[in-house]
């Protein structure tokens, strides 16, 4: 495997405080990797760091090959952006908003307009073609800035949040179109708050907590590491007093966050057993996936 | 130091197709804007006014039109399309994902901006002609001055864009920058009639040494310093831009 991206003890603050505080990164090609983390934990930062659009305070990034940020301009002909912000031309059409877009790369207008009808297929927009941006449901916006960013053929594609905002079709369909350039051989890095999207789109991925990687792994491996296999959540009015009475007897740990009590098993046959003698506590009973490590490494408060 | 490329080309040309959708509304601007003024003014003052300099009072307020014009047009362009080009729908964003860097985004929008000067310095000359004001071949050389005051006016302007934290930061340049530069730069009188602190003023400001220039071209002359009054323009032109480029590379570094 060879590494397409790899970012050595990478440091970059603003006005004093450390936004990025020594990550390493190294993707191989071929690999969808995830970076994961609360709001303010440097996710974009490193991001536009690889991509060589700020410069980092120290370490050593490699981007194709090129050395960024100094040769950040010849890597970037070889990679795609999906921007967190929309940012897609409002006074063009969806057509032209490819042909233009095309045209920063250097590539010829005959070129582009040879790759305009395939694009457009791959984010369902065929019909699209010619009608105005301001015309376009978020999820079409989100299909056609995906689209652009494969214009010059991209051997990366970096996508910054790529469906937030998206209602659940919207998200499946981005997730089945990112699923067929990982099996195209495509290198994808994005960033994500979602970690059902994670889960299901990326082969290894990085937490990130107020500029540092606290872990990485593959998402299999993040949960058998970091968490009991099993989790119970009980819900109900009085469930912080049964939570303080009976949850540390069955469960090997256990929060109360609101009016929920999760509690992580190894085996949860005895707490339901339990539960199934307290009417008024109603409960799921689900296998741990990443939400839970996320919030065990970077806890249950707010960052805003 | 700015490094300039080639690559300015491709956006140039995305600032051109978006103009090209309002290209009629626009151009009639360009061309009901000098009529407007020089008929009005020209014609309701130029009958209380006798000779101007030599001139007609119409004659001598179309060398300053040619002038305010191309200030005009490429300052709107650069300050209020600039910013949202750079701010409210972050088309640099976009375009910075790119193999194109910000110097040449910064070169792009000044160039465009002087594009509409030239647009701007077309127009009026066009309305100059058709009123039978000027018929001298010298008047040509107007165009060509009109793209320099783009330039100049264009790279001031991305100064106030690169600072500007809304729209409404630039109505302090307006105010406090343009319409100032209007009436002390001999567009509508002589700088003569100025008292001497304002005429040191303006021998300062950038559009007095346009005027100079275009005043006489109209009036089949050779303008009298052209070397100087060019390189006036051309140092404005050259600072503002290497101004702008720094404070754009600070705000766009977060």
């Amino acid at each position: 495997m060879s590494a397409v991206i790899s970012a050595q003890n990478l440091h970059k603050s603003y006005a004093g405080q450390e936004v990025v505080n020594g990550v390493n990164i190294t993707i191989n090609k071929g690999e969808c990797y995830g970076l994961l983390g609360p709001n303010g934990a440097g996710k974009t930062t490193t991001l536009r760091l690889m991509l060589g659009l700020i410069d980092p305070d120290g370490g050593e990034l490699k981007l194709l090959d090129h050395t960024v940020p100094r040769h950040a301009r010849e890597a970037r002909l070889r990679v795609g952006v999906v921007p967190q912000m929309d940012n897609l031309d409002p006074d063009f059409s969806v057509a032209e908003n490819l042909l233009v877009y095309g045209r920063y790369f250097g590539m010829k207008d005959s070129e582009i307009e040879a790759r305009i009808s395939a694009l457009l297929e791959f984010a369902n927009l065929t019909h699209k073609k010619d009608v105005k941006i301001s015309t376009l449901s978020g999820g079409m916006k989100r299909r056609l800035t995906l689209a652009r960013a494969l214009v010059n053929d991209p051997e990366i594609i970096f996508l910054d949040e790529p469906t937030t905002g998206l209602d659940p079709q919207a998200r499946h369909l981005i997730w089945q179109r990112l699923r067929e350039l990982t099996a195209q051989g495509k290198t994808l890095l994005l960033t994500t708050h979602f970690m059902d999207e994670a889960e299901r789109l990326c082969h290894r991925l990085a937490i990130l907590d107020q500029g540092r990687m606290i872990a990485e792994d593959t998402p299999r491996a993040l949960i058998a590491r970091h968490i009991e296999p099993q989790v119970v959540e009980v819900f109900g009015e009085r469930v912080t007093q049964w939570a303080q009475q009976h949850a540390a007897q069955y469960a090997q740990r256990f929060e109360v966050s609101g009016e929920t009590a999760f509690c992580y098993v190894e085996d949860a046959q005895q707490l339901l057993a339990h539960l199934r003698g307290h009417g008024e506590l109603r409960y799921l009973h689900r296998p741990a996936n990443l939400e839970d490590v996320f919030l065990k490494l970077t806890g249950r408060e707010m960052r805003e | 130091m700015p490094r300039l490329s080639l690559r300015f080309v491709p956006i140039w040309r995305r600032h051109f197709l978006v103009w090209k959708k309002v290209a009629a509304t626009s151009i009639l601007g360009h061309l009901a804007d000098p009529v407007i003024y020089m008929l009005g003014l020209g014609y309701g003052l130029g009958s209380l006014l006798p000779q101007m300099e030599g001139t007609s009072y119409l004659l001598f307020l179309a060398g300053g039109t040619v002038c305010y014009s191309t200030m005009n047009s490429a300052s709107f362009e650069a300050l209020y399309s600039g910013f949202s080009r750079m701010h409210e729908q972050r088309t640099w964003d976009a375009i910075l994902n790119t193999p194109v860097t910000l110097d040449d985004v910064v070169l792009a929008e000044m160039l465009w901006s002087a594009s509409k000067s030239l647009m701007a310095g077309v127009a009026v000359l066009l309305v100059i002609w058709l009123l039978g004001l000027s018929h001298t071949p010298l008047s040509l050389w107007t165009i060509p001055l009109a793209l320099l005051v783009g330039l100049c006016f264009a790279s001031i302007g991305l100064i106030m864009t690169a600072l500007a934290p809304s729209y409404d930061f630039f109505m302090y340049y307006f105010t406090l920058v343009i319409t100032p530069m209007m009436l002390l730069c001999g567009v509508f009188f002589p700088v003569t009639q100025l008292p001497p602190v304002l005429q040191t003023a303006s021998a300062i400001l950038p559009l007095s040494h346009a005027v100079d220039i275009a005043r006489p071209l109209l009036n089949d002359a050779l303008p009298p310093h052209a070397v100087q009054h060019v390189a006036v323009l051309l140092v404005y032109t050259m600072a503002g831009f290497y101004v702008s480029l720094v404070l754009f590379r600070r705000r766009l570094s977060r």
